[in-house]
């Protein structure tokens, strides 16, 4: 029986030769991820399980990142449990703050991803991994206990769809730009249950950074993953950060998708989702004039290095609008040495931008950039969901970091094709 | 085991930061959870919901984070079935795993208005709205997971297997 990539590593970490979709396996993880947000509901349900000790030590990743340097005493208890909880059970990588960066960030640069890897973790942006060729997706806190305890996770086969590229993407368009675009044409739960497969001759003018911000965002069309081929770029990030020997599954020819999307990218535009779901979409030519308050540039989605290598490109020599709260905040503590080494981080500050340490603070509207009512912000997060960066009547529009940079200096949501580079 | 409450009747995409938004996700307490829950798109839900109460809405409900915190702090809240056109997988995963019922059904869905009394069997599947007198059955869930939810929770099912 042929099946897709996803089916494929699905089919082997169950120890069986075939899977088809809606057909309900247990699975063997190879890695298994929580925060201090989800992590504390599932050690309190791990208790619960009767075992003392974890199934592997190096097979559990701890990353206290959502509010994180702790924002508050309750935040405080929740990392001090999360913790005392990785110590007890010699847990190997829990990056406590001064290693901890954004765990969608974190994980793939510290080499715990490699490709073939079956990754749960209890946070919804786990698909990000899917950009190295590895089936990851997001689950609960209790899915997140069991695995702890056994090593195992239960799977309902996804069915896939196929988003086939061709072409390459214009200059200040990003892999943001055409997932935005992506959610924009299929809708919020366009592909419920299912894996979104990225395949193409497109692929290859895609780097590294753009698939895992596309991956990332396949739960914005309410996918179960997204992955791309193993490809030479993957296995050059391979070879950099992950001492294991890359696993690689590729989809038959003959696969079944639900459907195929052709996607031609020099025809993307640089998109915005308007509040309040991301896949409200409009292209940078219908945005109007909408004038906002803050601008948010980081987060699993957009806070690597080459998210900041464009937002500075955009900001260098200038300064933002005196009327706009710039943000930036680096995805890990490499990547905010990488960009102190650039030259960015200077750059940000003198343009008038603050640069934060690693967190996912702004992001949920956990702390370090909320918003009050009535204010707007662009960011290149991945949700806009009312109240989703601070008060209900607040109002946040997803964009790529050369948007953000741009509207960060005019005021207003601005095409970046407009702004002269200094 | 069975249900009847009101129904609280929700739209299209009911995302996980309404029912639980992130402020709150500092403490794991279900009852701290659920004095919060839906507070950012219908204030009243909180003061209104009664134990047993029955939650119902449109498509892909539950979109968005994987907190597992929203499906706790709609059954610490006392909701005893949340009814949709669809579920977003995490939250549908989630539910199962802690045991709040949870029934996809699009045509009960149609037929249900804020305010009506609504009653289910569980083991039938079948859906009544006893307001209107009209009733309508729901998929079953697939073998494996009525196991689950028959065990109580994904941890007491995987405790017993361990021991079989
Ligand atoms: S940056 Fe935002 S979306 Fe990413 S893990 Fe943190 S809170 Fe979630």
């Amino acid at each position: 029986m042929s099946m897709t990539m996803s089916q494929k590593i699905l089919a082997a970490h169950a120890k069986v030769d075939a899977v088809q979709p809606g057909q309900l396996v247990m699975a063997d993880l190879d890695l298994v991820l929580g925060n201090d947000i989800t992590a504390p509901v599932a050690i309190k349900e791990f208790a619960k399980f009767g075992t003392d000790q974890v199934f592997d030590k190096k097979k559990i990743a701890l990353v206290p990142d959502h509010f994180t340097p702790n924002k508050d005493i309750k935040a405080a208890q929740q990392c001090k449990m999360m913790r005392e909880f990785a110590h007890e059970k010699e847990i190997e990588n829990y990056f406590e703050i001064g290693a901890m960066g954004i765990e969608h960030a974190l994980l793939p640069e510290q080499g715990l991803v490699d490709a073939g890897d079956l990754i749960i973790g209890a946070d919804s942006h786990t698909c990000t991994y899917g950009a190295l060729g590895a089936f990851s997706t997001g689950v609960g806190s209790t899915d997140m206990a069991a695995a702890m305890a056994t090593g195992k996770a239960w799977f309902k086969v996804p069915a896939a769809l196929r988003f086939n590229l061709s072409g390459k993407l214009p200059a200040w368009v990003s892999g943001k730009d055409l997932i935005l675009h992506i959610i924009g044409m299929i809708g919020v739960d366009g592909a419920l249950y299912k894996s979104m497969e990225f395949t193409g001759e497109g692929v290859s003018s895609l780097t590294m950074d753009d698939r895992f911000t596309i991956c990332n965002m396949a739960i914005e069309a309410g996918a179960k993953n997204g992955i791309f081929g193993v490809d030479e770029i993957a296995l050059e990030y391979l070879a950099a950060h992950c001492a294991r020997k890359p696993v690689i599954f590729s989809a038959d020819e003959d696969a079944e998708y639900e459907k195929t999307y052709e996607i031609d990218l020099s025809t993307i535009r640089p998109t915005v989702s308007f509040p309040h779901l991301p896949d409200n979409t409009r292209t940078i030519d219908e945005v109007g004039e909408i004038r906002i308050d803050q601008v948010v540039i980081g987060s699993c989605t957009n806070g690597r290095i080459s998210d900041l290598r464009v937002a500075a490109q955009i900001l260098k020599g200038k300064k933002v609008d005196p009327r706009v709260r710039t943000i930036i905040f680096p995805a890990t503590q490499n990547i905010y040495l990488q960009a102190m080494d650039e030259g960015l981080l200077k750059i940000f500050v003198q343009a008038g931008a603050v640069v934060s340490t690693p967190t996912c603070g702004p992001c949920l509207g956990g702390h370090m950039g909320i918003l009050a009512e009535g204010e707007r912000a662009v960011a290149t997060t991945n949700r806009n969901f009312v109240g989703r960066m601070g008060h209900v009547g607040s109002e946040v529009y997803l964009a790529s970091p050369a948007v953000a940079a741009a509207s960060a200096l005019t005021g207003y949501i601005t095409n970046p094709e407009t702004i002269k580079e200094n | 085991m069975d249900a009847k409450g009101k129904a609280f009747r929700y739209g299209n995409n009911v995302d996980t930061d309404v029912i639980i938004p992130a402020r709150y996700l500092n403490t794991t307490d279900p009852k701290e959870l659920a004095s919060h829950c839906m507070e950012d798109i219908d204030a009243n839900f909180v003061k209104q919901v009664k134990a047993g109460d029955i939650m119902v809405a449109n498509h892909n409900f539950g979109c968005g984070s994987s907190r597992e915190h929203a499906p706790l702090a709609i059954k610490a809240a006392g909701i005893s079935c949340v009814i949709a056109s669809s579920f977003a997988r995490i939250f549908y995963r989630n539910s199962i795993n802690i045991g709040l019922a949870i029934l996809e059904c699009e045509e009960a869905v149609q037929g249900i208005k804020a305010g009506d009394t609504v009653s289910v069997d569980f083991s039938s599947g079948t859906i009544k709205n006893e307001s209107t007198g009209e009733s309508w059955s729901a998929q079953p869930f697939p073998p494996f997971i009525q196991k689950m939810i028959k065990a109580d929770g994904l941890i007491n099912y995987l405790r017993k297997e361990a021991r079989a």
